[in-house]
């Protein structure tokens, strides 16, 4: 690999962009293409196949056997809502590869002391989500149960396209919710985008249990094709 | 921490800008029950230190190796190992899968 291209995967990848390093196996030749230029490039079809599993996979086009390396970005994990079941969330998605971040204005949650070596941000969410730069590599779960703090945490999830959002309640505390997000603007698909009540059906009942689905449902919307493609 | 393939990366960069010879082996395809999926790396410096994986440690040994020459001849190679390859490798994967492993040098 010629160190440009290593150079330029590192700083794609450091920027959460990402990319497909294309490698013709017999020749070793590679080059790197970049999801923003997919559209020109005569493989895109094969590209954008990849980039959507984030799969990598060998390809043949044109008489050539290429090799796709899919560099997707670390998914990350915002947990709003420094509670029980958090405590048992973050190292566990932590485990599987995410980067996590939990937030919660409340002090008395949000402790290093609940939470040693995770980030913490003890600010309300607009404030604190900003800068966290929430992007559609990012799960977002709301389960501090006071609606003054996931509501606008969830209109903020919706707005930057989050590829998991999901909020703790059961299906009537889900229903007001519904309620009140539309009354802040939310459409029907946002509200249709929030799995609640959170996690898969597993019957977990401890805080541990209750992170193992949600992070099992996470993996689930990551990993698996979307549903309309899926039949 | 798990090494992420980033961070696997970021190292080959860095022991290249220090100015050691480096290889990168890569899986580009499995076939059966492999326990690294395809575009799982090793980076592999001419001091022998690796990070990564390309298998659950069966055959890091083997492909450490053939990057040592890889590092040195600057041409890529392919390497496959298998549990039925016993002829060409004599390591093989314990799971029964096969891989194939591509290993090139950076730089």
């Amino acid at each position: 690999m010629k160190l440009a291209i290593l150079h330029e995967l590192n700083t794609e990848r450091a920027a959460r962009r990402p990319v497909i390093l294309v490698t013709d196996t017999e020749s070793g030749e590679q080059r790197l293409v970049k999801a923003a230029d997919f559209a020109k490039d005569p493989l895109r079809a094969e590209l954008d196949k990849q980039l959507r599993m984030g799969k990598s996979a060998n390809v043949e086009a044109g008489g050539k056997k290429l090799f796709f390396n899919v560099y997707a970005p670390t998914a990350k994990l915002v947990i709003v809502g420094a509670v029980h079941i958090s405590q048992a969330l973050a190292p566990l998605a932590r485990s599987l590869g995410y980067d996590v971040t939990v937030v919660d204005p409340r002090t008395a949650f949000a402790s290093p002391e609940r939470f040693p070596d995770v980030p913490l941000v003890a600010e309300w969410p607009d404030t604190a989500l900003p800068p966290l730069n929430v992007d559609a590599y990012t799960a977002f779960v709301a389960v501090t149960h006071d609606p003054k703090i996931d509501d606008p945490a969830l209109l903020h999830a919706f707005e930057r396209n989050c590829f998991y959002i999901g909020a703790l309640g059961s299906r009537k505390t889900h229903a007001k919710r519904g309620d009140r997000l539309r009354a802040q603007g939310a459409r029907d698909s946002d509200i249709a985008r929030i799995h609640a009540p959170i996690g898969l059906a597993i019957g977990a009942v401890s805080p541990s249990e209750i992170a193992v689905a949600i992070m099992a449902e996470i993996t689930a919307v990551l990993r698996l094709p979307p549903k309309e493609e899926a039949a | 921490m798990l090494d992420r393939d980033e961070d696997i990366l970021k190292a080959a960069e860095d022991w290249h800008k220090a100015g050691r010879g480096v290889a990168l082996a890569t899986v580009v395809e499995t076939w059966g029950s492999a326990p690294r999926p395809a575009g799982s790396s090793l980076v592999i410096n001419d001091e022998g230190t690796f990070l990564g994986s390309v298998s659950g440690g069966c055959v890091e040994g083997a492909v450490v190796t053939e990057a040592m020459d890889v590092i040195e001849s600057g041409k890529p190679k392919m390497l496959e190992f298998g549990v039925a390859d016993e002829t060409a490798w004599n390591v093989g994967l314990s799971c029964g899968g096969t891989i194939r492993v591509f290993v090139e040098k950076v730089g």
